[in-house]
């Protein structure tokens, strides 16, 4: 794939956003767009660990999976690497800025089934992106999922206080609210191609 | 075959070393050295850093009460911290009003001690021991709650107050791989130093009360600690509304023939005990009995769902209505009152409505949620 690391970056905040065309990550987006303050939290969260994650997994997909040939295990290769990351990121945090672990508090310890997290990793290794491109990928999706979820949260402070039918209240609007999202944001997705 | 051992082996291989690098990373990162707590202005502990505020104090042998043993689930485990640790977690904030905030009062649970403090804690805390027991006695007294009785081997004696609770360590069995420490109120009487009783109702898929029901054998070696709770009597002249549910009895049992025992004979004692059928009742003789020897003691057990054939001919009902239809047709409604109460969260909530229904002021209640 020869696409320019800052047009992928921002493809993949607003054109091919990780959550809203691939619906990856959807538990924790509609549990926890509640609440503003925890979605930024999250958000915040969800970016970094990607980030750290993607770039990580890059190493290990190309100095140790496929060198080994094992690429039939990559899926669990990965995941054991994501947990163990968000391990190893949480102490850091806790010790070197425990500012920023009271603000990403419980989350971090979330994302290690975040579905998102594992699926930009499985495309990074799928379309053979390179280490840049793979960096600003990671870190585009999740500033886009950061993004989506800041939006929704925004926007389920108002649907939370609308005259809806009953049956329609909490979730059943706040789906309505992400199909449109959705939509909104695959409008575009013709305009660059990442894949 | 060798394609499985090779997979096993090096999925096993990777999680080994990325456990090391988790190790290695623990032992550096989570090192905080030594630091000093000091609890109430006047004691001082020297402790390793890194671990909860909860085990750290209990590693000293200071036990503040948890319920649920330091999950962050019961909100139990408070203490005030008067040094900065940082802003409320968002696990503690389910946990704490807004007044406890102002007072820095914190679940021990949740903060991790990574320097020097400074905690106030109730004065009984730093009395509350460990002890050593032997089971004595494992008896049915419906078909879910268990009589327990242990016998006190290290310290031979406890000194409590009759309404407070001890916290029951329940040793690792079966699937469960850790010490469970549960809360359970003494149903026994202050007087019997060397021994206590508990009372123990079977939750499905409780990991504690599933150990005493089914795995707990005569004779074996149990701790506990305590004794803990504010849950006591007041020493007032007001007339006691006692109201209990289940296993709910057992401090409301100590509390009656405590004061039983002591000669405190004057006040006027009611005791409702709620169940659902005959076959949930029990005690019912010791404590007709005592309703006939004391005649400012009456017990209403009031069952909600009577079967026919049991031939019930006390009080059928709710135990809220049987309640409120006694505060408002048979007890005296112009003297003072106190309530008592205790079982399940559910139950409690609304016996305080229906006593507040009833002018009984809150501050007048006390009661000993089941968490």
């Amino acid at each position: 794939m020869n696409i320019n690391p800052f047009i992928l970056f921002f493809a993949s905040i607003l054109t091919s956003n990780i959550l809203l065309t691939n619906f990856l990550g959807m538990c924790s987006y509609i549990s926890i767009s509640k609440d503003l303050k925890s979605s930024n939290g999250l958000g915040m969260a969800v970016t970094f660990v990607m980030t750290v994650t993607t770039v990580l997994n890059w190493f290990v997909y190309r100095y140790v999976i496929v060198p080994l040939s094992l690429e039939y295990l990559r899926y669990i290769i990965f995941i054991i690497v994501i947990a163990a990351v968000v391990q190893v990121l949480e102490m850091l945090i806790d010790r070197l800025s425990p500012s920023l672990y009271i603000t990403l508090g419980i989350f971090l310890p979330l994302i290690t089934v975040n579905c998102a997290i594992l699926g930009v990793t499985l495309f990074m290794q799928l379309r053979n992106y390179s280490l840049i491109q793979s960096l600003f990928y990671g870190l585009g999706s999740g500033m886009g999922w950061w993004l989506a979820i800041v939006l929704l949260a925004a926007i389920r402070k108002r649907t939370d206080n609308a005259p809806a039918p009953v049956g329609l209240k909490g979730t059943g609007l706040t789906f309505i609210t992400i199909g449109i999202m959705a939509m909104a944001f695959i409008g575009f997705s013709g305009m660059i191609q990442v894949q | 075959m060798s394609a499985v051992l090779i997979t096993t082996l090096i999925v096993s291989l990777i999680s080994a070393l990325l456990a090391a690098v988790i190790t290695v990373t623990d032992s550096f990162v989570n090192n905080y050295g030594t630091v000093k707590i000091l609890i109430n202005k006047r004691k001082i502990l020297q402790a390793k850093g890194g671990s909860p505020l909860l085990f750290t104090l209990a590693s000293q042998g200071i036990f503040v009460p948890s319920a649920c043993g330091g999950r962050g689930s019961c909100g139990v485990c408070k203490v005030k911290i008067l040094t900065d640790v940082g802003p409320y977690l968002p696990t503690e904030l389910p946990y704490i009003s807004k007044e406890q905030m102002k007072e820095g009062i914190r679940l021990s649970c949740q903060i991790k001690v990574k320097k020097d403090l400074e905690i106030e804690i109730p004065e009984e805390l730093l009395f509350a021991k460990k002890f050593k027991a032997t089971v004595e006695k494992i008896r049915d007294v419906t078909y879910d709650i268990k009589e327990l009785t242990l016998k006190l081997v290290d310290p031979q004696v406890i000194d409590f107050r009759a309404g407070q609770y001890v916290q029951l360590s329940v040793p690792p069995y079966d699937k469960i791989k850790e010490i469970t420490q549960r809360a359970y109120s003494i149903s026994s009487v202050p007087s019997q130093k060397d021994r206590i009783e508990l009372l123990i109702r079977l939750v499905p898929g409780g990991a504690a009360t599933t150990y005493v029901h089914y795995y707990m054998k005569q004779n074996e070696q149990i701790e506990f600690t305590g004794p803990f709770g504010e849950f006591y009597v007041r020493e007032t002249d007001a007339m006691m509304i006692c109201v209990a549910g289940g296993s709910g009895m057992a401090p409301i049992k100590s509390i009656i023939f405590d004061l039983y025992e002591k000669g405190i004979t004057d006040r006027e004692i009611w005791y409702f005990f709620g169940a659902r059928s005959l076959r949930d009742l029990f005690y019912l003789d010791l404590f007709k009995e005592l309703e006939q020897k004391w005649s400012n003691f009456h017990f209403i057990p009031a069952l909600s769902n009577p079967l026919a054939e049991e031939n019930w001919d006390g009080e059928v009902g709710l135990i809220t209505d049987v309640l409120n239809r006694y505060l408002k047709e048979r007890i005296e409604p112009s003297k003072p009152k106190e309530g008592y109460l205790c079982g399940s969260p559910g139950m409690i909530n609304a016996c305080i409505q229906v006593m507040k229904n009833n002018g009984i002021s809150e501050e007048k209640i006390y009661y000993d949620k089941f968490a």
